[in-house]
């Protein structure tokens, strides 16, 4: 069950980040131990053999655009990413997230803010967004309880055991 | 306050008399679609979370498109476990290897009306907008959920509406037009809501021209690409299944987050250049470029209709000599189709290579894939970097007549330059 609350080492990523990138085509029937190794290969090739368990997405507009493929987020999760924060996210990417139980947080003016390397906080509940380093403070949008209660539960398929009561 | 198109598609399947844009609904799905790609993982999520049955057989339809004809082991086996599931789990609208693409499926044989609320496990699932009907992509985690309880939640998205007024000029398309919405407007102009299709040229644009648009609304964000039912809808429906439809469409004083007045009369055909849907250009900016390879065919544009401009481009004529070029009917009636009207043989004589009815090359899992620096120019519906094999390959996006004359030209080129014979 994720947290409210988040710190960790942030990746950055500009606009149009696609699930292309982050899930290429030619792995999409490959196991997740395979997928992952290839994740964003396109746009920084040190990114999947770098990144961290709780290293959390800084990006720009429309992160996770394109295809409904949800190994997009499950390849983000397998790296150990705790959560991505982006100016706005392709609108099935968010979903998927919602129902992987991948904290994502809406916010405005975020990709200026950070560099890659930085440390930064985020609480999901209330969408402050700390970069520890320089003391930048910026308000994200607050996820709608209906999108919170999923998440915390920890994804759509842990919703569906609940209500069939396992 | 009236409802747009979305909240009324929303509004019928939460049980509601009206909802608007913003809130959360939990609606009855009315029909789900798979394709070989998630299909057999899906089902076997299912059987994870303890669900032995989905809700109602009869609202699912799986697909065998992506992976076709099977191009390795893994593949003939993935679609092995499939037909094992469809049949445990009795789900009739099954449709194997080589019927066609999912989403020229969908609407040909009857699956699709107005009204409907449709998800399917691709985000091009926005195409049965062009019917009246709300389709949109979900992840498999969600597709197990809406397959195990006949629901899911949304979200009621505002809605951006589109008035199309002028005609198109001689060998301009509504591809044209979607990707010179998407080139001026921009790929998350829509995001997280609908766009709505309408105004007086909309009422000339025939079935397969509609789809085309609402197919690459996501292309722009999209949750739905909607356009109103008409007789022109009705027409497609007692032509594809038997039973046309009434008017659907939004009401009057409906609320909108924006609307757009766009005129078609000026438009010059459009290319989306590498490696972005919305680096959208006139074909006039990039004519000269060399390619390697031409693709007519995906869920965007290959059906009859887009067969048969490629044709009227190249018949009695022959492809440029280095030039690949590959036709993948949408599906097995459209290959029929143009098997009958003698389109495949213009295509063949001018030297195509005819690919069995299915995704092809378009998701670059196969089927036509480009080395490092190729570049190709297709009707399909991406760009991105890789998406068809190499990651130093270029892809441009284009009209079947663009592509078409690309192809017979050995360069990105300008339809409006060829000179027709016994069209």
């Amino acid at each position: 069950m994720p947290e409210d609350r988040f710190a960790g080492r942030v990746w950055g990523f500009d606009d149009d980040i696609n699930t292309d990138a982050l899930s290429p085509g030619q792995y999409a029937v490959d196991p997740v131990e395979v997928r992952k190794l290839h994740v964003l290969e396109s746009v920084n090739p040190s990114f999947a053999s770098e990144v961290a368990q709780g290293d959390v997405i800084v990006a720009g507009r429309n992160f996770g655009c394109g295809s409904s493929r949800e190994t997009a987020v499950e390849n983000l999760k397998a790296l150990g990413v705790a959560c991505v924060v982006a100016e706005s996210f392709g609108r099935i990417f968010m979903r998927n997230a919602i129902a992987l139980g991948l904290p994502v947080v809406v916010c405005a003016g975020i990709r200026g803010v950070f560099e890659d390397g930085d440390r930064i906080e985020v609480d999901l509940a209330t969408g402050r967004i700390v970069n520890v380093g320089s003391g930048s403070e910026l308000r994200g949008d607050a996820l709608p309880a209906e999108m919170l209660e999923i998440l915390e539960a920890g994804g759509i398929l842990a919703v569906l055991r609940k209500q069939r009561g396992g | 306050m009236g409802m747009t198109l979305a909240e009324r598609i929303l509004a019928k399947a939460a049980g509601r008399q009206e909802v608007s844009a913003g809130e959360f609904v939990v609606a009855d799905i009315d029909l789900a679609l798979l394709h070989d790609i998630f299909a057999a993982q899906v089902f076997d999520m299912l059987g994870e979370v303890g669900v032995d049955r989905v809700s109602d057989p009869d609202k699912v339809v799986v697909v065998i498109d992506h992976l076709v004809p099977a191009p390795s082991a893994e593949a003939a086996a993935l679609h092995q476990r499939i037909r094992k599931h469809v049949a445990r789990a009795g789900i009739k609208a099954f449709y194997d290897a080589g019927e066609g693409i999912c989403h020229q499926l969908l609407p040909e044989r009857g699956h699709v009306r107005p009204g409907m609320l449709i998800v399917g496990t691709d985000s091009h699932t926005t195409t049965y907008g062009a019917l009246g009907a709300g389709g949109t992509g979900i992840g498999t985690s969600d597709m197990v959920y809406a397959l195990a309880t006949g629901r899911l939640w949304f979200r009621v998205p505002e809605t951006v509406r589109f008035e199309m007024f002028g005609e198109l000029a001689p060998w301009v398309s509504w591809k044209d037009v979607i990707l010179h919405l998407a080139g001026r407007f921009g790929a998350d102009a829509a995001q997280y809501r609908a766009m709505e299709f309408g105004g007086p040229a909309v009422k000339s644009a025939d079935m397969s021209s509609r789809l085309t648009v609402a197919n690459m609304a996501v292309e722009m964000g999209a949750k739905f690409g909607l356009f109103a039912a008409d007789e022109i809808t009705d027409a497609y429906l007692r032509d594809h299944g038997g039973v046309g439809a009434e008017p659907f469409g939004p009401d009057q004083d409906a609320d909108y987050e924006a609307v757009h007045e766009i005129l078609l009369s000026a438009l010059p055909p459009q290319v989306a250049m590498p490696h972005e849907v919305d680096r959208v250009g006139s074909i006039v900016d990039v004519e000269g470029l060399r390619i390697d390879q031409a693709f007519i065919g995906s869920c965007t544009n290959g059906r009859i209709e887009d067969l048969r401009v490629a044709a009227d481009v190249l018949r009695g004529k022959q492809i440029a000599s280095g030039v690949r070029l590959l036709v993948v009917p949408a599906s097995r009636r459209v290959l029929q189709e143009a098997l009958d009207s003698g389109v495949l043989a213009t295509l063949v004589d001018a030297g195509a290579s005819v690919l069995p009815p299915g995704c092809g090359p378009c998701f670059g899992g196969h089927g036509g894939l480009l080395a490092p620096g190729e570049r190709c120019i297709g009707t399909h519906n991406r760009n991105f970097v890789g998406r068809m094999g190499s990651t130093d390959a270029e892809i441009y996006l284009g009209s079947p007549a663009t592509v078409a004359a690309s192809a017979l030209a050995g360069h990105l080129a300008d339809p409006r330059h060829l000179e027709v014979t016994n069209a």
